[in-house]
């Protein structure tokens, strides 16, 4: 059977070459097609090795197929299948070739059997998602990207020095657990850590993804990010660094959520801290936690795309996606509230809904194993999560006051889109053993049980009564036009300051020194003439250091040169 | 085409019976901690409200630390862009 042969990455690929020939209806059609054949070719591949190469010295591993690539695959199909529904009124060209690539490259990644591979891939992913920020077609989104390619790209070097290391360490380039010895562990994490948001290196993500198109920012929620959360699965499982790594993620990003104004920023926020919940569980390791960790990216996918399809349809209906400037769209967008609601109560992890079934894991890992202080921080992340995207979300975009906007529910594609993902959060919720099924480990985990669930809606209720009394008191901080100072602060408005005022400083220090000079060697050179008969210029020291004072002064016009 | 009143929330009864409606089952779950026979791993656990009170608290204060670190976080809309934007704006516009 050739088609076993065939990777998961190529149907997608071929789809880009078909969005760039086709047009109308019939790309339409090939688009659905391709993740619904690349699912069921995925389905027939059972585990192992299925592509070898040999490069130099090394072999190469382009397709390997484990449990853990799987489970990835798989959402990843459905993630892609999803966009595309939600993407099929859109008509420009780049914008399907850049999703059908950056899916074909997500793909590339989670099934590369070694680091060379997936090195390439990685840095595709890269390159094919930043023309979904970029059609945006706007200033912002314009420079927006360029930071993002720039980290980006910054991460794909990082990761391909730190493979060097590991290929010179090991003798082998095969990706297999690195764990943080030496410097290509860390190399190799610091590359992962980029891609996967860690405290301090997050900015990229709050930056790009609310400047992507309506439906760019679906495509960019679901691929880049989990595939850092595949590698840190596979690479360091049990590193606990990650355990206080994902728990700084899960609260952070909480505070800023809460005061941003762009909903889609808020929903960049949360991705963040859910990606924490999945970190931490990796951290602890154990067969329990990193089930959590993996089935709660699985639905992480689907209801993350779920809020930022519910946003998009918003902007792409109303032109507006401030809190400032929204409310009162449960009036005239009633289905997409309702498909908003059903994601937020998945992503707050309510019982019946898909969050509810994978986050209890991680939680109950922590505690198993001892992380108290951890439990209690993701406890409260937890409850700041549906403080946020739970409540925040759906509240400022379809109630609160009534802003005036009188639109109407979103074309017929993005309401299915809506729909199928909604579909998949309520069917997970209530039959979690679909997805234990595909799970890498047997843990005989039941979420259902009456003391866990009483405690997960009593967190969730009083949030919510916690945001009711808030705004009754007038507390809750109004949506205002504004920017949030974060770690992009340094980049986008420090360091290039700084530089400037260092730069303007030379380049005028470098005039006055010119001026001077120029000056002084005129009068010198007078005077050297008007007193040549002294003669006391000829002295055989005067003159050497004479000319070592040109050497210098030369040597000092031409540093200033190269400013 | 849409008149006043006509939708849900316009009247602000409903929001009030939609806010009673809350107020009861946090009550109801926050008794059945007494009703229900619990198993729990850990100690803290065992504190009667010990979720709701959490909940509620851990609330409260992110929303009331978010509103403060407003006071040096929070800039103008405009903030970066006036720096970014030079020279991209009016390329931009020829486009569009």
């Amino acid at each position: 059977m050739w088609m076993l042969e065939l990777p998961p990455f190529v149907p997608f690929y071929v789809g880009a070459l078909l969005a760039l020939i086709t047009r109308g209806s019939l790309r339409s059609l090939l688009m659905i097609a391709v993740p619904i054949l690349g699912v069921i070719q995925l389905w027939t591949v059972p585990e192992g090795v299925h592509l070898r190469l040999a490069f130099l010295d090394f072999e190469l591993i382009p397709y390997r197929a484990d449990k853990l690539s799987f489970m990835f695959g798989y959402v990843f199909h459905i993630a892609a299948f999803i966009s595309i529904i939600y993407a099929l009124h859109v008509r420009d060209t780049v914008e399907k070739i850049a999703g059908m690539l950056y899916v074909g490259s997500a793909l590339g990644a989670v099934f590369a059997g070694d680091l060379l591979t997936l090195f390439v891939f990685w840095e595709l992913l890269a390159f094919s998602s930043v023309f979904l920020i970029w059609t945006r077609r706007t200033p912002r989104a314009y420079v927006a990207g360029m930071r993002y390619l720039v980290i980006q790209a910054l991460s794909g070097v990082i990761l391909l020095v730190g493979a060097l290391f590991y290929a010179d360490h090991n003798g082998t380039l095969a990706f297999e657990q690195i764990g943080l010895n030496g410097i290509h562990g860390w190399l190799i994490f610091i590359a992962v850590g980029i891609k996967c948001a860690f405290p301090m290196l997050h900015n990229w993500l709050t930056d790009a993804y609310p400047e992507a198109t309506p439906t760019g920012t679906v495509f960019l929620s679901a691929f880049t990010t989990k595939v850092a959360v595949y590698m840190l699965a596979r690479a360091y499982p049990g590193t606990e660094l990650l355990v206080y790594i994902g728990a700084a993620m899960t609260c952070f990003p909480i505070f800023f959520a809460v005061i941003e104004n762009d909903l889609r920023r808020v929903l960049a926020y949360s991705m963040i801290n859910q990606i924490g919940f999945m970190v931490c569980g990796i951290g602890i390791g154990t067969a329990l936690a990193i089930n959590g960790a993996v089935s709660h990216a699985f639905n992480d996918i689907i209801f993350k795309g779920l809020l930022f399809m519910s946003m998009g349809a918003v902007l792409h209906m109303s032109g507006r996606i401030n809190g400032s400037d929204l409310g009162g769209l449960y009036k005239s967008m009633p289905k997409t509230t309702a498909l908003c609601i059903v994601g937020a109560a998945s992503i707050s992890a309510f019982p019946l809904f898909s969050g509810f079934v994978s986050k209890s894991m991680i939680m109950s890992a922590a505690l198993e194993n001892g992380y108290d202080w951890i439990w209690l921080v993701l406890l409260f992340a937890s409850a700041g999560v549906f403080h946020h995207a739970g409540i925040k979300i759906p509240y400022f975009a379809f109630f609160a006051h009534d802003a005036g906007i009188r639109t109407s529910d979103p074309p017929k594609n993005m309401l299915t889109a809506m729909f199928i993902a909604a579909v998949l959060c309520v069917t997970i919720g209530v039959y979690p053993a679909v997805l234990y099924a595909l799970l890498p480990f047997d843990t005989g985990y039941i979420p259902y049980d009456a003391t866990h669930v009483l405690a997960q809606t009593q967190l969730l209720f009083f949030a919510a009564l916690a945001f009711a009394w808030l705004n009754l008191q007038r507390l809750y901080p109004p949506e205002l036009h504004s920017v949030n100072l974060d770690v992009d602060w340094l980049y986008r408005r420090a360091v290039p300051t700084t530089l400037r005022a260092c730069f303007g400083f030379v380049r005028n220090s470098k005039i006055t020194l010119q001026q001077f000079l120029r000056g002084n060697l005129d009068k010198f050179l007078l005077s050297a003439s008007r007193h040549e008969a002294a003669n006391w210029m000829l002295r055989p020291g005067l003159t050497g250091s004479m000319v070592m004072w040109v050497v210098v002064s030369l040597a000092v016009c031409l540093l200033l040169g190269f400013v | 085409m849409d008149h006043k009143d006509k939708h849900l929330f316009d009247n602000p009864q409903n929001v009030k019976r939609i806010l009673r409606i809350l107020y009861l089952i946090c009550a109801l779950l926050f008794a059945m901690d007494f009703i229900l026979p619990r198993h729990t791993t850990h100690s803290w656990e065992n504190l009667w409200g010990f979720y709701a009170i959490y909940g509620f608290v851990g609330c409260v204060l992110l929303v009331l630390i978010a509103k403060w670190m407003r006071k040096f976080l929070m800039r103008p809309e405009n903030y970066y862009d006036s720096h970014e934007l030079q020279g991209i704006e009016s390329d931009n516009n020829v486009d569009a």
